[in-house]
């Protein structure tokens, strides 16, 4: 068993029990529901909508060599860098240059997934850079030195009592129970940052290869603030975020809201498309946009699960989960967590490592319901499952399952084994609740079902 | 070969294998349409207002559009007024700066933005060729125009080159919108259509979709408005 | 018409009286039922664990004494969803595909056989308790089954049918891994008899005995006054 699978069962192990967190998560996910389902009703026709959006975006993805490049030639035209960057390290050293370059002290940030996932702050911070997260739930979490609990709500996991806390602690500010209250101490504590910060970061929800902008979606106005103020702007992402047409946008802005948070649309959804052109009274002189591969070109290399590149990072298929509605999000030790993030870690990150997360998963199909891109992610999930045994099976599994299909296979053999469980019986309840019980990662928790007296076959061959 | 053509080279190497069309997959009740029209895709006459039809409605007639707008806006907390005329606005706008106490207001030139300034007569910030950002820091409200105004979301559309910049309509606490009836379109489909024959052939470096007041829901999913942008967001309309 | 019945392992073994009470529905309807004594498994356990050379050695075998049935009547949605879903997806390429794929069109979960094959939902039961439905993953999401187990509950005389919050919600059985991440299972199954129980219903009722057994093992450890019960038994009663 990899780290990563170990630490995975202690931590679920630990959290399942925690009835606090358990209340928490279902409270805040049922209020999403409420708003998701009003919202997904004002729509004329969810499903067709759905069903368009994976077209577009398997236009997008299947066509990606020709929307990069043109995506790329436009943007540039407009005086913007684009770098290439194969793998996480490579981006990272990057902006390091460019914030070097830029003779930077003091970096905002606004939500980017793909920063945490080449581990941007932290290597930021050992150059000697001061970085601020700015949205309010990622600047939570940045103070708790913890990572984003969920990728669209970084912060569902703490009450208001412990924000205060927080703010009270590393603040100074005064307690309060008011959300309101603690949104202005943050407010307050980061205008400053965005007037002084001179290199801005932010990430992006679509690229357009059409006219070469990418599109932020956020609520807070963090982002527009960051992209408005400091001198340099880099902006990272995925080379999967390309979208073909400016007008897709006019789906995917409702179809990403609607599914992600239970709105119409987000507050805001900027297009950038430059750093300050001739005529314009502010922004950045320098924008840099970073565009990530990091093995997602291993994904796109693999037609049956390609569609995972489709995903516009909602969290819908989190939000929906059973299993991550009971573990939460710190427990898959991933950036990405969820149904998506079981489907796609294990390319990102080794099938080997990863493979655990695809195994804890009951295959309910709530994420693939809820996907507004229509991912096929719980076979996925079963994919990863047979593709981690074809490269490397364990010789004992394969056995006891050879062994399974000889039993139920063999009718005499299968009937001995039901009159073996039925004489053993009372031996098992005996040592039910002790180290000896065979069946304990059953009966710990649940009680077992008697053998019947007779078996259904036994009755069918005595009735005729 | 550089990393942009390594990148593109595994691409296309990985997109030597087909992967099957969106929809093959899957038999439950949630399937969606079973015919999926043949797209042809990658630019060429992909049929990009397909989706337009199933999308949340904007209504099809001016009034229609104008009543969505203002449920819109009322669900967003968004101060939206309908008034006669130009005059009515202004007047509005003042009894606004009067009640919220306005010392400095911050705008920028046009004709709707010089005219309701100059009616307000407070002392005005404009960000037009450049500004120090503390000092629009220290203005109560940002007095913009927009591009287009959309029914179906109660969105509006600032730019950052004829709505005075990228910071304007986001740092004051109060961002009021001056607008046009004849701004208002039915969807995003059309407003996107409004942009382009507005800018096509220029694009602004910024383009903002403005739904509502800044908001966040990131403290146990509660709404709580001006999270970073304003806490006000005023359309008055004419 | 001839039904051939298949009785999953679990169901034989430990739910008899779920296959009984399905032979005599099936009966009192006029159809010639059969049940194959030579198979026991579809496969399942084997495929969900990613061992699908070793699955496809108990499929075959099934596939085998099902290939020529007229209508196979399935006593669990999961293994329903494993015959008419993922049967085609193991023998994809494979000699076998062509009869993985008429078996998939003559396999019938046993709700769906009596709603949508036979348009059958009275069946003259009498059950005076108050119920709650619970869907089962596979049969709702796989097979796309919602409303027929309902159709058919309303129409048992005395029984008051209430709908939980989260019945569409996995009860976290999921097989094997239930035994492999047994904490996960379990608090899933907290969750799913919390929205039973305030219900007030006195039955949790599915189309899964799968599910079930999970499910009644966690009330029963608990000591909750809540039973569990499968549809066949209930549809059976008089």
């Amino acid at each position: 068993m990899s780290n990563a699978a170990q630490q995975f069962l202690e931590a679920a192990g630990t959290i399942t029990r925690n009835l606090r967190h358990r209340g928490l998560i279902q409270t805040a996910l049922r209020k999403y529901e409420v708003a998701r389902d009003r919202k997904k009703s004002a729509f004329n026709d969810w499903s067709s909508a759905r069903q368009s959006a994976a077209e577009t975006k398997w236009d997008a993805i299947n066509h990606l060599d020709t929307y990069l490049t043109e995506f790329t030639s436009k943007i540039e035209a407009r005086g913007t860098k684009v770098h290439w960057c194969p793998t996480g390290p490579e981006a990272r050293d990057t902006i390091r240059g460019i914030i070097r370059d830029a003779k930077a002290k003091c970096v905002v940030k606004s939500k980017a997934m793909t920063a945490e996932e080449i581990h941007l702050n932290e290597a930021l911070e050992k150059d000697g850079f001061e970085v601020v997260e700015s949205d309010l739930g990622e600047y939570i979490v940045q103070l708790r030195k913890e990572p984003p609990y969920h990728i669209v709500f970084p912060a569902m996991h703490l009450t208001r009592d412990e924000i205060s806390d927080l703010f009270e602690r590393e603040l100074g500010s005064a307690p309060t129970r008011e959300p309101e209250e603690l949104t202005m101490i943050a407010r307050r504590a980061l205008r400053r940052k965005y007037i002084q910060a001179d290199v801005g970061i932010t990430g992006a929800n679509f690229a357009i290869a059409e006219t070469g902008m990418v599109s932020i979606t956020e609520n807070e106005g963090n982002a527009r603030l960051t992209a408005a103020l400091p001198r340099v702007m880099i902006t990272l992402l995925g080379i999967e975020k390309v979208l073909p047409k400016m007008e897709d946008l006019a789906l995917f802005l409702p179809l990403l809201a609607t599914a992600g948070a239970g709105q119409t649309v987000t507050g805001y959804n900027t297009l950038y498309g430059g750093p300050r052109q001739p005529g314009e009274s502010d922004g950045p002189v320098e924008w840099h946009v970073v565009l990530l591969d990091n093995r997602r070109t291993e994904l796109l290399a693999d037609p049956e699960q390609r569609d995972a590149l489709h995903c516009i990072r909602c969290g819908a298929c989190l939000n929906v989960c059973p299993i991550f509605r009971n573990v939460g999000g710190h427990t898959y030790g991933t950036t990405y967590s969820g149904p998506v993030g079981s489907v796609i870690t294990p390319h990102l990150r080794g099938l080997q490592d990863w493979k655990h997360l695809s195994n804890a998963s009951s295959l309910c199909g709530a994420c693939t319901e809820a996907c507004p891109v229509k991912i096929d992610l719980h076979h996925h999930l079963l994919q990863n499952r047979r593709n981690a045994v074809g490269e490397t099976p364990s010789w004992i599994e394969r056995l006891a399952w050879r062994a399974h299909a000889f039993a139920v296979n063999t009718p005499a053999l299968y009937q001995f084994g039901q009159e073996v469980a039925r004489i053993v019986e009372p031996l098992r309840q005996r040592l039910q609740g002790t180290p000896l019980d065979p069946v304990k990662t059953w009966t710990s928790t649940r009680d077992l079902p008697p053998v019947a007296p007779e078996s259904f076959k036994e009755w069918w061959r005595n009735r005729r | 070969m550089n990393a942009q053509e390594r990148i593109l080279a595994r691409i296309r190497e990985a997109l030597t294998v087909p992967a099957p069309m969106p929809g093959s997959h899957g038999h439950g009740h949630d399937q969606g349409r079973v015919e999926v029209p043949a797209p042809v895709f990658a630019f060429q006459g992909r049929p990009v207002h397909v989706a337009r039809a199933w999308l949340p409605p904007g209504g099809t007639t001016p009034e229609e559009q104008l009543t969505r707008f203002s449920a819109a806006s009322a669900e967003l907390k968004t101060d939206f007024r309908c008034v006669a005329s130009e005059a009515e606005a202004h007047q509005q706008l003042r009894g606004i700066a009067d009640s919220e106490g306005w010392k400095r207001v911050a705008s920028h030139h046009s004709a709707l933005t010089d005219a309701a300034t100059t009616a307000l007569g407070r002392p005005t910030l404009f960000t037009d060729g450049g500004y120090v950002p503390d000092d629009l820091e220290a203005c109560e409200a940002g007095i913009t125009t927009c591009d287009v105004l959309v029914a179906q979301t109660g969105s509006l559309v600032v730019n950052s080159r004829t709505s005075g910049g990228r910071a304007l309509s986001v740092l004051p606490p109060h961002h009021v919108v001056l607008a046009r009836r004849d701004q208002l379109v039915c969807d995003l489909t059309a407003a996107f259509q409004r942009l382009e024959e507005l800018h096509g052939r220029n694009w602004p470096s910024m383009i903002s979709l403005v739904t509502g007041p800044s908001r966040t829901g990131d403290i146990e999913r509660i709404l709580v408005l001006g999270a970073h942008g304003p806490k006000k967001l005023t359309v008055l309309m004419w | 018409m001839n039904v051939t019945l298949f009785i999953p392992c679990f169901v034989d073994t430990c739910f008899p009286q779920v296959g009984m009470h399905m032979v005599r529905i099936l009966e009192r309807l006029g159809h010639r039922v059969t049940c194959p004594e030579a198979i026991a498994c579809c496969g399942q356990p084997a495929f969900n664990s990613g061992y699908w050379d070793e699955a496809r050695q108990v499929a075959g075998k099934t596939l085998h004494h099902l290939r020529d049935a007229e209508a196979v009547v399935i006593a669990s949605g999961s293994c329903g969803a494993m015959l008419k879903v993922f049967y085609p997806q193991l023998y994809a390429g494979r000699p076998e595909e062509a009869a993985a794929q008429r078996l998939s069109e003559h396999t019938w979960e046993f709700s769906d056989f009596l709603v949508s094959k036979l348009g059958v939902t009275d069946l003259g039961a009498r059950f005076p308790a108050k119920v709650t439905f619970h869907d089962g993953c596979h049969g709702l999401r796989e097979l796309g089954i919602k409303s027929g187990p309902r159709k058919l509950l309303e129409k048992v005389r005395d029984l008051e049918l209430v709908e939980m919050s989260d019945a569409e919600t996995c009860c976290g059985f999921g097989g094997t891994f239930a035994a492999k991440f047994p904490m996960i299972s379990t608090a899933m199954g907290e969750v799913k008899c919390a929205s039973a129980a305030d219900t007030g219903a006195e039955y949790m009722v599915s189309n899964d005995s799968s599910c079930l057994m999970h499910l009644q093992g966690l009330l029963s450890r608990q000591g909750k006054p809540l039973k569990t019960l499968h549809l066949a038994q209930i549809l059976d009663s008089q």
